[in-house]
């Protein structure tokens, strides 16, 4: 199959990660668009790997996945005090920082 | 054939590492290990001394390190790292003014319980927990383990010459402060808040650098600047493939710098952060990521500048008129601050517009000028206080000056210094940022620039006119007496804008001194 496809494909997911981020307001599941544009950059890694015929794009994917890894654990340490904070995760209640 | 498989024999060699040119990053992560051993290992009580001695004794040996490799100038670890005048410069700013955050940090005189932490930043805020953690005189360490990663991942930020080790020395930089952001002592609901803010669309702006980094690889097959730079010179047919990618990379870079459109979390993260912290966001990560945007547009895409300074033009001149005009609104010191922040980062932009070694240089100075100026402003607000604690609301600012004459002059002439007065660092900065500009034919920029300064002038004036030309009240704060900490912070800030100001030739030589990026 052709490898641009996957290219595309990753194209596609980010864009739904990131109409995620901006269109939900569960922090989690803002938080999933996010892991789902990273994976989208993994996928377009090791995509662009296969076309240019150079393994360090497949390297990089690890690099990503450990660094996104390190993401989910500040990320999810956050959000979970937010919830236990205010019993609720929405991204909107949290407005007490406005002028 | 699978292309893969025929070229995989010769991938895989040994590279020679200059441990001695990369040992002042080296340093700070090790000691930052033996600083989370320390958090399991050493008694509660000891923990704070041993932390302290670990810290400063960190910086100082990184300083006087980088200080023996002030000459070297070399790109290694396969590439991955360029040990050049540039990041030698900013890391030396960033090890500065890191320590000086770190001693508003370890302030414990300002606040009456104690420590500007929570006491677990676990517990939860108004919690019965939280009260008996408070009563026993807990405190929490961990701050310093995290403050060290973090200036670790500026360091690299800065010398990264591969898009993969920016991206990792960008979370490692970030994360951290994302989670000191959130650990207030009081105020604790708006400290949380401004750490899921700046966290989430933190992660949101890395994933769009993640992004552009993948289409890059696509474009130039390599993920080096230096490869970069060969490959977008080799294919002189426009690309939108690597317009995207410059566009995107930019987008994580500039979110970094806090340029608007990408501004939104600076007003937020800015003032519910603990004050040190905000210190610490709004001087070293800036230096951090001013290096890092410098270092990919001018390395790897200066070959196609034609095509990213017109977008660049629009976000410097967004940044320094949004910025502007938006902090006259701000009843606030710390948001006022933070969109003052913003309007800086577009007098910067408008340096690195000029994509020469003269507006390299004057960046530097400007940021340098700029770091030590802010840290300052930010140890002054964390002493003006009242008993809810700090005292942000400028209305409490009212008469100030009168009933504490010389904070209330040091903030005045860091204010000047800001608005570009004179005799002070932020005039030389400004002079510098605009002469580099205008030397390359952005005349017009520097015109809007200068009419954006003027703008910004009148907020910062309306500081010092707040609290010398009126009365103070029975709401108006008072200004606590702090340990050295927190007065030798105040001293330096004031001591480097005049000094800075009034003699900048040495500062200029050094910035001038440090040359053009390697790659």
């Amino acid at each position: 199959m052709n490898p641009v496809n996957y290219v595309i494909l990753s194209a596609v997911l980010f864009s739904i990660g990131a109409i995620g981020v901006l269109v939900r307001r569960n922090a989690i599941i803002v938080f999933m668009s996010v892991e789902l544009m990273l994976n989208a950059a993994n996928l377009a890694f090791v995509a662009f790997a296969r076309i240019n015929g150079i393994l360090s794009g497949q390297v990089i994917a690890f690099f990503v996945m450990v660094v996104a890894a390190a993401e989910v654990v500040v990320g999810l340490a956050i959000i979970v005090q937010i919830f236990r904070t205010r019993r609720s995760v929405s991204i909107d209640e949290p407005n007490l920082l406005k002028h | 054939m699978n292309p893969i498989m025929a070229s995989a024999p010769a991938l895989f060699t040994i590279r020679s590492v200059d441990y001695r040119a990369i040992s002042p990053v080296l340093i700070i992560l090790a000691v930052a290990l033996v600083s989370v051993f320390v958090e399991a290992f050493v008694g509660r009580s000891a923990r704070r001394p041993v932390q302290l001695v670990l810290v400063f004794g960190a910086f100082l040996a990184t300083f006087i390190d980088l200080i023996t490799l002030h000459a070297t100038r070399l790109v290694t670890a396969a590439g991955s790292v360029a040990v050049d005048g540039p990041a030698l410069v900013m890391q030396g700013a960033i090890i500065l003014l890191a320590a000086l955050a770190a001693m508003l940090m370890a302030e414990r005189m300002v606040d009456p319980s104690g420590d500007p932490f929570a006491a677990r930043a676990s517990s939860l805020p108004g919690s019965v927990d939280e009260a008996e953690f408070s009563a026993r005189g807990y405190f929490q360490t961990e701050v310093w383990p995290l403050l060290l990663f973090s200036v670790a991942g500026m360091m690299l930020f800065v010398s990264a010459n591969d898009l993969l080790l920016m991206f990792v020395a960008l979370e490692v930089m970030s994360l951290p402060i994302y989670l000191m952001a959130g650990m207030a002592r009081r105020r604790r609901l708006l400290s949380q808040e401004a750490s899921l803010k700046y966290f989430l669309l933190g992660a949101f702006a890395s994933a769009f650098f993640l992004y552009g980094m993948a289409l890059t690889f696509g474009f130039a097959g390599s993920v080096n600047l230096g490869s970069i730079a060969d490959a977008v010179s080799a294919k002189p047919s426009q690309s939108g493939l690597l317009l995207l990618a410059v566009a995107m990379l930019s987008i994580g870079l500039l979110f970094k710098v806090a340029a608007v459109p990408f501004h939104q979390w600076t007003p937020d993260a800015y003032q519910g952060a603990p004050t040190a912290v905000t210190a610490l966001m709004a001087t070293t990560v800036k230096i951090a990521a001013f290096g890092a945007l410098m270092r990919v547009l001018y390395v790897a895409f200066g070959g196609i500048r034609w095509d990213w300074t017109p977008m660049l033009w629009i976000v410097a001149i967004l940044t320094m008129v949004v910025g502007s005009v938006i902090a006259v609104t701000q009843s606030d010191i710390k948001r006022m601050l933070a969109y003052s922040s913003v309007a800086q980062a577009g007098f910067i932009l408008v340096g690195v517009i000029a994509v020469s070694g003269k507006g390299l240089a004057s960046v530097l100075f400007y940021v340098i000028a700029y770091g030590f100026a802010t840290i300052g402003a930010f140890a002054v607000v964390s002493v003006v206080r009242d008993a809810s604690g700090e005292a942000t609301h400028l209305s409490k600012w009212a008469g100030l000056g009168k009933k504490s004459p010389v904070t209330g002059a040091v903030l005045s002439l860091l204010m000047l210094s800001f608005a570009g007065i004179p005799l002070t660092s932020g005039f030389i900065g400004k002079f510098a940022v605009f002469s580099a500009a205008i030397a390359n034919g952005a005349t017009w920029l520097v015109i809007v620039a200068v009419i954006a300064s003027v703008v910004s002038a009148f907020f910062y004036a309306r500081v010092i006119v707040l609290m010398f030309f009126s009365e103070p009240t029975e709401a108006t704060a008072s200004v606590v007496v702090p340990s050295a900490f927190t007065t030798i912070v105040i001293a330096a800030g004031a001591t480097v804008t005049v000094v800075v100001g009034i003699a900048p030739q040495p500062l200029l030589d050094l910035v001038n001194n440090a040359g053009l990026f390697l790659r």
